[in-house]
């Protein structure tokens, strides 16, 4: 055990590190993009620029300008170049709104998921099964954000069942929270469960097929027994792999379109916006951030992995 | 021919029996594509093959090649069949825009009409109203979908907004097919230092939600170009979306290839002498070619689908440009007084991905016949 945190932190360090430099030298390579211009604003004069350039030091080499920035994050006085707003504070506030955004949704769509998978698997080729079917298809082929303004337009507008935008804390009211957060969890869930809940299908469905399933039967367990001990169980994997990454990059930001839409206060918004005006301190941490949650949910998703399958070891 | 140790699918046809190979042992260990065949041999599906395996009749063995086979298999596919259609239809409607646009709606689709009135009915309306709200859907010639807030009109813009996200999908997509398939053989088969340097690569790029990479690629080059192209250039998101996705069709290739170098064929080949890039493309190519096919309509919606998300999020296509990513954003705004202004691209879009991800869905299941059995199950 000690030995997988161990590598595993490392492994996480070095996908951070790659991908800060990657992103690093994305904007450093493009020829277009010039911060000291934006930080000294629209009809700034070329001294004026200069001078920018010279106090951030965009004029020195891309090592010592890539070492300042990863100073400035990691001692949490980094600022953003369009709002002078420091970053690493803005994606502490910004988290919890992601977070309520992010948690309900992805418990949302495992559970039902795996509902809908396994009565699809279970009742093959009956209506359910074709309905899943054409679900599943629809979710892949909807952009989030045409089915968050399709919500919006039927349930906020035409019906009025739902608030129209806007986000509650929790702390403020669960009630509230919970009423201004329905629609966009469900514009996030809708779209993954047709294509969890068909993976699951295919893959129980090849399971039903396998010798232990056969033998757990012969030795006589009952249907249900089987079903859950043996058949699903060891269907999960690939779910478990897909949601691990997916709820990760969800976490990091991926959420931006749905708070867009939605006027959700999180670090997806945030990062749309930096985003929208190159500002690459956040998008820098937004893109580091993200793959914290990459690598820690990876070594999550492995330990789960080992809990469904004892014959899985953690190695690293 | 029985020198040849390693019979390939796709040279072994309906007209020539005697290459036959009746055991069809050589299938049995090879990928799914060949152990199509192998099924058909052993067990006929219909009248399909009338093959008795290890039959001595060889002159009435009249067997068929797996693509043949598949492409049967797709045309019993009525759903599938039917959502081509509809795709050929939308493609050939957006590339009709030119003419629908002079022809019928006598309007350009960046042509502002705020002023301007149009009979209806016997009436005269404005296009846009005194407090600013476009004239709705008329299903007419003119404003068929209705204006915009600047009296453009929507049907137009529709078509050639269409237009521009279709031919963003294709080469975006011929992008991924042709580096994403040379990525993955080159790693797939030489592995070494290649290998090591673009496997990771591609590991980097897959690590990151598309949406984000694409979204900060795009800002960045709409303002700059890249060499020679200009910012607003359609080639810009293209080229970002191609490069996004290629290692999602090269990873899989790769291993895939990985897979295929160990068989015994390769060994054959090897050494009958035959050259290793010759062997890459003459053996290794075309048994990976029944999984590159079924990646292209998948490539093809994720394709289009990106293009709509960068060009919302701003980071796509940009004016004097238009798509169906751009249009939704526009109309986004109006969507309590306007709403068809967003939704009518909307349904556009999703007609066309759906009926691609249909049709991809459809080719899946006739290249891989376990699709099939799965669903008899």
């Amino acid at each position: 055990m000690a030995r997988f945190i161990v590598r595993r932190t490392l492994s996480a360090l070095a996908l951070i590190f790659a991908i800060s430099v990657v992103v690093f030298g994305i904007f450093e390579v493009i020829p277009a993009y010039n911060p000291a211009r934006a930080i000294a604003g629209r009809n700034a004069t070329q001294t004026t620029v200069n001078e920018v350039s010279r106090k951030f030091g965009f004029n020195r080499p891309f090592w010592v300008q890539y070492a300042n920035t990863m100073k400035l994050i990691f001692t949490g006085q980094v600022i953003d170049y369009q709002y002078d707003l420091n970053v690493v504070d803005q994606f502490k506030e910004r988290f919890p709104a992601t977070l309520s955004l992010v948690v309900p949704a992805g418990i949302m769509w495992l559970i039902v998921s795996i509902v809908l998978g396994s009565v699809s698997a279970l009742r093959v080729g009956r209506v359910s099964d074709r309905a899943l079917m054409v679900l599943a298809i629809l979710g892949v082929s909807i952009p989030v954000f045409l089915l968050a303004e399709v919500l919006l337009y039927l349930f906020a507008f035409k019906l009025k069942i739902f608030p129209n935008t806007g986000y509650v804390t929790f702390g403020t009211s669960p009630a509230q929270w919970a009423y201004h957060l329905i629609l966009p969890w469900i514009s996030i869930a809708v779209l993954s469960i047709g294509f969890y809940s068909r993976v699951l299908r295919s893959n129980l469905l090849d399971m039903v097929n396998q010798d232990f399933v056969r033998t757990a039967r012969a030795k006589g367990l009952n249907q249900g027994r089987v079903f859950r001990r043996h058949v699903l169980r060891n269907s999960l994997m690939p779910i478990v792999t897909m949601f691990g990454l997916d709820f990760a990059t969800l976490l990091g930001g991926a959420a931006l379109v749905t708070e867009t839409v939605f006027n959700i206060p999180g670090v997806g918004q945030y990062e749309a916006q930096a985003i929208g005006n190159l500002d690459v301190p956040p998008i820098l941490v937004g893109a580091m951030f993200t793959g914290f949650f990459v690598a820690l949910f990876t070594a999550a998703t492995d330990i789960v992995y080992a809990l469904l399958d004892p014959r899985i070891r953690l190695s690293g | 021919m029985s020198l040849n140790p390693f019979p390939r699918s796709r040279n072994r046809g309906e007209g020539n029996p005697s290459n036959e190979d009746p055991r069809g042992d050589h299938t049995s260990e090879g990928r799914e594509g060949v152990a199509l065949e192998d099924q058909v041999l052993l067990k006929p599906w219909g009248q399909e093959a009338t093959t008795a395996p290890g039959g001595d009749q060889a002159e009435q063995i009249h067997a068929i090649g797996p693509w043949s086979l598949a492409w049967r298999r797709l045309r019993r596919n009525k759903v599938a069949l039917g959502f081509g259609c509809l795709f050929i239809l939308l493609v050939a409607l957006c590339f009709l825009a030119p003419v629908y646009s002079s022809d019928v709606a006598h309007i350009g689709p960046n042509q502002t009409n705020v002023t301007g009135t149009i009979k209806l009915n016997g009436k005269v309306t404005n296009v846009v109203s005194v407090d600013g709200i476009p004239i709705g859907p008329t299903l007419s010639s003119r404003y068929f979908f209705g204006a915009d807030s600047e009296g453009r009109d929507l049907a137009v813009r529709l078509l050639y907004g269409g237009r521009t996200s279709l031919i963003i999908g294709a080469v975006a997509t011929l992008i991924i097919i042709v580096f994403g398939t040379l990525v993955g053989l080159l790693c797939g088969f030489f592995r070494g230092p290649i290998d090591a340097i673009l496997r990771p690569l591609m590991q980097l790029i897959w690590s990151f939600p598309p949406v984000i990479l694409g979204v900060a690629v795009g800002t960045a080059l709409a303002l700059g170009g890249i060499g020679p192209i200009k910012g607003n250039s359609l080639l810009v998101p293209a080229v970002i979306i191609g490069v996004i996705y290629v290692p999602y069709l090269g990873l899989p290739i790769r291993g895939e290839v990985l897979r295929l170098g160990q068989q015994d064929f390769v060994d054959a080949a090897r050494v009958q002498g035959m050259s290793p890039w010759r062997t890459m493309i003459s053996e290794i190519l075309p048994n990976a070619a029944s999984t590159i096919i079924v990646f292209v309509p998948m490539m093809l919606a994720y394709a289009i689908l990106l293009e709509a998300y960068l060009s919302f999020l701003g980071a796509g296509v940009q004016p004097p440009n238009s798509s169906w990513g751009t249009l939704i954003s526009d109309g986004l705004q109006y969507i309590f007084t306007a709403p068809y202004l967003s939704l009518i691209p909307g349904a556009m879009l999703v007609l066309t991905v759906l009926s691609i991800n249909v049709v991809g869905d459809g080719v899946r299941d006739a290249l891989d016949p376990r699709a099939q059995l799965r669903i008899k199950t």
